[in-house]
Formats: structure tokens, sequence, C-alpha cells
């Protein structure tokens, strides 16, 4: 018997097969069918979300838990556009994800067909590359390129336009491992006259520091930085997306740096004479004021992107390469620094301004965190959302270990929280998996509570309630006298009762006295989903704080007395 | 084609500062979409794109690239290396001011009655311009150099009426075993 052609759609599927693909997370629409046709014959399982954004996130929770790619799809018109943030979000970030679209039969392209939308023009800005497949013969091609693209060099996400007819009508093209992309390299090792140099600067240095981002969790840097760490006795600090490269209990660890980071390693950066970036792109949450950033310090830059060299701070050594082969040929190249000094004096610091938070008056979200990070010891998965909780739980949450913590740096995207914790937990089945959302975040994807549910996922999701846009009230409190704005969430759901609608466990906690039991009796939970509310105090403030656009030294360690000048820095 | 509406290497309003010049050249895979990647990376820098010259490149599936652009010199290196990044480009090479071969064609329509033509044809003897159109109303002249020579032959002719210009826009090769 001869064998079935198999469809364009098939043919889609059968190379995601190939890639390794287990997980599809995706919405069908007229447009995709041939593509969730051919997915009832895989081997792949497809999630069912409510919305495109929270598979978007969900692909990218799974790509940043594993470093494999996510996968998403969609249909065609609103369906794509729907998955616009979550591109935006792994662009920012430098996640691997795929992202699949139905697109319209190829000849009424343009011609505003039902259901129709640019989508490869929408999205030019927010992908790493993008294809729409023109013919059936380039579908294995394209696939194949698509998945190289998304996980090699910075990693990044991909999108595909697929036209109906083209996932309808026969593929015969065979499968390839070949590329035809002489446009794209992929960096490797650094320069070995680099590195010597950067040597040089790292033994003469006194006053060094370490500063690791998402390329050191990308490229698994972790081991190597902390033998560099450790031979030169410099202390590290990390990014909001760093944490977890280097253990953050490590006694040379000073935590997160920039706007919302510890006092003390936020002094170290600004007296150092020298700071070396270790896949981390000198973002304005980080440097404050560039012109006054590490002005007398020498600047060490290693990045597989040579297009981050000189786009905010021009290095005086430029390493471009994978962070851990770089970080690795440089370990026998220095020495044992004279620290003394300089670390005897960051433990002042660390001791004369520790991260606290009152005791009293209410319960807090730090209190919250703290205990949450004591029941997790490092061994979960977090993902967070975005805002206030997310500061507090980048500061009393402490990674301990590469891909334990997932949140939306760069965009800053609302909503990524507990979708990214559901992608991790598919990806994770035997970890405990925590996402940390806000009450305003949680609602923008609450609806994937049904994807979890349906599927039994033990994934929790701790509520940080203060009904208030934490961060905006903050900010308005501090810099616009208190003239609140867009920043009162009445009408929020009772979120208990929210998750009890899906079939959801929900738990509540009101007093510091439930948060333990209440935390432990979540964690125990393996039944399905587990929501845990936490109805914090409504105005707190989260501290330190460097001002939008001030330098390090203007930092505050508390709410000032005084009233402050509106910010400079835009966001 | 102006890829901008704001730009913070622009003049202020009323300042008579235009920003520099620079020449970029691009290899790019011969593919659809690769003009809007590239002008993307223009517009969100804030550079204007003054000429573009797209063309097949010695081998069909890759294209040739000549852009003019204005905007702040030191953000140039950057946009250079953002450009390089695109996935369809091969290579960006920025060529301002190095010693490359240029040259640019214009056409230019006048309207002149056949009494005012000794003046305009002397001046396009002078530049070695051609007349490829001769009417009674009108005239069309094509001329051929380096961009500067062109703009110098386009002022002289301002004084006449001149509805019409149309330039290719810059060309350039780099000398020798240089690459473009």
């Amino acid at each position: 018997m001869p064998q079935k052609i198999p469809s364009g759609g098939e043919k889609i599927v059968q190379c995601l097969e190939r890639e390794g693909i287990e997980y599809i997370f995706g919405l069908s629409g007229g447009a995709a069918m041939p593509m969730f046709d051919a997915l009832v014959d895989s081997k792949i399982k497809l999630i069912l979300t409510r919305h495109e954004q929270g598979a978007t996130h969900m692909a990218d929770g799974y790509a940043r838990s594993t470093g494999r790619p996510g996968v998403v799809l969609v249909t065609s018109g609103p369906g794509a556009t729907n998955t616009v943030t979550g591109l935006l979000t792994a662009q920012m970030d430098s996640a691997p994800i795929i992202v699949i679209c139905g697109q319209t039969n190829a000849v009424n392209l343009g011609k505003d067909a039902f259901q129709e939308a640019d989508v490869t023009g929408i999205t030019y800005p927010v992908v790493k590359h993008s294809y729409l497949i023109k013919q059936a013969s380039d579908i294995p091609r394209i696939m194949r390129e698509a998945f190289h693209i998304a996980t090699t060099g910075r990693p990044g996400p991909v999108l595909i336009d697929v036209p109906k007819d083209i996932g309808q009508g026969p593929c015969n093209a065979p499968f390839t491992t070949e590329f035809d992309l002489p446009g794209y390299t992929v960096p490797g090792r650094g320069d070995e006259e680099a590195i010597s140099r950067a040597a040089r600067f790292l033994r003469e240095s006194r006053r060094p520091v370490l500063y690791v981002g998402q390329g050191a969790v990308i490229s698994d840097a972790g081991k190597a930085i902390t033998a560099l760490a450790e031979k030169l006795r410099a202390p590290v600090v990390n990014t909001l997306l760093g944490k977890g490269a280097v253990d953050e209990t490590h006694p040379l660890h000073l935590g997160m740096l920039g706007m919302h980071g510890t006092a003390y390693a936020n002094k170290a950066v600004a007296d150092c004479d020298l700071i070396m970036s270790i896949g981390a792109r000198w973002d304005d949450r980080i440097t404050g004021r560039v012109s006054d950033f590490c002005t007398r310090a020498v600047k060490i830059h290693v990045d597989i992107d040579p297009a981050e060299f000189g786009k905010i701070i021009q290095p005086d050594v430029a390493i471009l390469g994978d962070a851990r082969l770089v970080i690795e040929d440089l370990v026998p190249q220095v020495e044992l620094a004279d620290t003394k000094e300089w670390l005897a004096q960051i433990a002042r610091w660390r001791k004369q301004y520790p991260l606290k938070y009152p005791k009293q008056g209410g319960l807090r979200a730090q209190h919250v965190l703290d205990r949450l990070n004591e029941l997790t010891r490092g061994e979960a998965i977090l993902t967070t959302d975005v805002g206030q909780h997310q500061m507090w739980a980048a500061q009393f949450c402490l990674a301990r270990s590469n891909r334990h913590w997932i949140t939306s740096g760069g965009a800053g995207t609302m909503g990524f929280g507990f979708p990214s914790a559901i992608g991790a937990q598919f990806a994770n089945p035997k970890k405990k998996v925590w996402a940390i959302v806000g009450d305003g975040g949680f609602q923008m994807t609450c609806s994937e509570l049904a994807t979890a549910a349906i599927h039994k996922l033990p994934v929790k999701c701790l509520i940080i309630n203060n009904n208030y846009l934490g961060m905006i009230r903050q900010w308005q409190e501090m810099f616009y006298d208190n003239r609140l704005s867009g920043a009162d969430l009445e009408g929020n759901p009772d979120f208990v009762k929210l998750a009890q609608a899906y079939g959801v466990k929900g738990l509540r906690i009101r007093r510091p006295a439930d948060v333990d039991r209440v935390l432990g009796e979540a964690q125990r939970w393996d039944q399905g989903p587990c929501v845990v509310v936490a109805e914090v105090v409504k105005e707190d403030n989260v501290f330190p704080m460097i001002p939008a656009g001030a330098s390090l030294a203007e930092m505050l360690i508390e709410k000032p007395k005084h009233r402050l000048d509106k910010p400079t820095g835009s966001t | 084609m102006s890829a901008t509406a704001q730009s913070v290497a622009s003049p202020a309003p009323g300042s008579a500062v235009r920003p520099p010049l620079h020449t970029i050249s691009l290899f790019v895979n011969n593919k659809p979409g690769v003009l809007v990647r590239v002008a993307l990376v223009f517009s969100r820098r804030g550079f204007n794109i003054e000429s573009l010259v797209v063309s097949p490149g010695a081998e069909g599936r890759f294209s040739r690239m000549t852009i003019v652009s204005s905007g702040n010199s030191r953000d140039l290196g950057q946009i250079i290396l953002q450009l390089a990044k695109l996935v369809d480009v091969v290579h960006a090479i920025d060529h301002t001011g190095d010693d490359s071969y240029e040259t640019e064609i214009a056409l230019v329509k006048l309207f002149a009655p056949l009494d005012q033509r000794t003046q305009i044809l002397q001046i396009a003897e002078h530049f070695k311009a051609k007349v490829v159109d001769y009417g009674s109303d009108s005239l069309i002249l094509q001329i051929h150099g380096p961009s500067e020579k062109l703009d110098a032959f386009i002022d002289l002719l301002r004084p006449f009426k001149l509805p019409e210009i149309v330039r290719s826009g810059k060309l350039l090769m780099a000398r020798g075993v240089r690459v473009t």
C-alpha cells in the first residue's frame, strides 16, 4: 500500500515530534485546524489554554525551567495577536519559545479575509525571527531553522505563520537537518586576548563585583562563576533574572542589585573598582542614572550578543561568547585577590542595612514570602508576576539553583506568573512549583485555573492580596502627593471562592500566626492546584528603592520623611 | 522614506544643524520582510533613512542594500550591530567616510520654453549631464556621479522651473579586496 502523503499540518506536527516536543500549549481556531487535527494522532500532548496569552507564558515557563523550547499553537487573527504580549515577554528575557499561528489561505493574504491579521508584520519588533510559510515544501527546513534560532546564541521567540491551505494541502518534502542561515552565527568560546586582559584587570582589582544576569542562567555558568568568585574572593550580585545562577545563600553573594536590590549589593556596586557583567545588560533598573554609574570602575562585559556591547555602558573589556565557556577559560588565569578590606566593608554594610520589615501591624507580604522561603528552601521552582510582590519575593526568596526562579523582568508583564508556573509544573512534574502573584496580575490570566484544574496539576498559587496595584500606589504615595489614580482594585473577587468555582482548593491567610500552617498545607496538597490568598496590609512599600533615573547613591533605605521629586526615569 | 517621527538625534526645532549622514551597506538574504526588519532597526533608534537602494546580489539568493541615513553618530555603531544581529542580514558595514567608490544617478525635469534653454544646456554640458527627453515645454536631464556633484547641479538649476527630481540614491562599492 502506498504511503499516504502527509498534510502540511501533519508535517509540522511530525517536525515537532522530531524536535522532542512533549507539550503544545494552545487554543484552537479555524485556520489552525490542520495542525490541531494532526495532534489527534500525535504523542505530543495538547494543553488547551483559556487564552492565548496564557499559552505563551506556559511555553515560556516550560522553556525557562528546562532550557528546552516551549511551543505554542494558536489560530489566525485575534488568536495570533493575543500572543504578542507573550512574544515581547520572551524576547525581552531571551526565552526560547516557538509560536505557530494559523493564517488565512495564502491566496487571501492581504485581502482582509475573516480572522486575517498580518501577524508577521505586527510581531517584527518582538521576535528573534519569524516565518510566513509560502510553500509546503519549505516546512521541514523552516521548522528546523526555527528551533535552531530560538534555542541557540541569545535565545528568543520565533513565530511561524501557516496559511490554512499550506496546512491542509500535501507536503511531500523530506525531513532535513540542513539550515539556510548564512547570516546567523552562534558565538562559543571567548577571544583569548580579551579573556587575558580581563584576567589582568581582575588580578589588579581590590574591590571587584561580579554582576550576574540571565545569560549566566541560560548558559548554566553558575558553577564556573562560583569558582571564579571563590578564587578571587569577589562578591557576587545578580539581576532579577540572574537569580539562581549562583546560590544566593553563598557567603560571597549579596543578593539582587538595582532599583529594589539589597542596600549592600548596591553600595558594593557604587563603590567597586571593577564590575564584571556576566550575561547581564546594564538595564536601567540596574544602573539608575547611567552618567553616574560606576564612573571610576573598570567595566568588563561578557555577552553572547555583540549588540549589547556599548548599548548602555562602554566596557573596558568586551568578551563575546557563551558565559560558561568564557568564565571557565578565565578561572585558571586569575588568582586570589587581596579583597580582605573590601569584604570587611561589605560585611559592615550587610550588618548595618539588612533587609527588614515591620513585624507588627498585621499580615505583611514580606513575612509570608520569608516563610515561603523557609518552607521551600530553594528546592521549589518559584515564578512571580510583576509588582511589589515580585520585588519582595526577589528579596526574601533566595534562589539556590539554576532555573528555579522565573519572572518577567524586561517586559514586566502582569499576568505572567500563574501561567508560567503551569508550564514549569508540566515540565517538572516531580518538583514543587509555586506561583507568587499579586491580586492585579493574577486577574489578567486567572482563567488558566481551569487549565491547571483539568490536568490536576499540583501547582500552587500564592496571591499577595492588598487590593491595590501596589507598586502604582507606592509611586503615587511617594512621588505624586498620594494622589491615587488607577491604583485601587476595589471589586476584587473572593479569590478562595474563585478557586473553588474552578474546582480548585482555596486557602486563606489572614493573620501572621496562620502563615506556616496554611503554606504547609498547600505545599503538601498534591491532588491538584491550590490557591493561597494572603490578605496582607494594604499600604506597604518596597524598600530599599532607587527612584527611577536617580543614581545608586540616592538609594532610599526606608520611606523618607520629606516629599520627593517626581522620578526622571521613565518607569 | 521617513522612518521616524521623533528622534533623539534630530536637532531642536528651528535649529539649522542637521544630523550627520552615514552610508551603510548591507548584504542580506533575498527574502520577503527583510526590508521591514532593517527599516525597523533605524526607526526604533530615531534614524531617518535618506536614501535606500536594494538590488540583487551576485548570487540571486542575496540582495544588496545601500542606505544613507541621518542620525547621531554615537548611536551608529549600535545600529550596525543590531542590523548584523538580524537573522537575514549576512553582514552590515559602515562605509561612512571610507574610500569606497560612490555614485548616484538623478533625473531632473525642467519646465523651460525654448528661449530659456541656452543657460540650462550650458550647465548640463559643464556637469556632463545628458538630455534624455527634449519636449517643447519641458526637458529631462540625466546626470550621474558623486551625490555632492548631483546636489551642486540641482542647486544651479533651482532658479528654473523644476517640477520633479528623481534620484537613485547612493550606490557604493568598496575598492580592491575590501568587502562592500
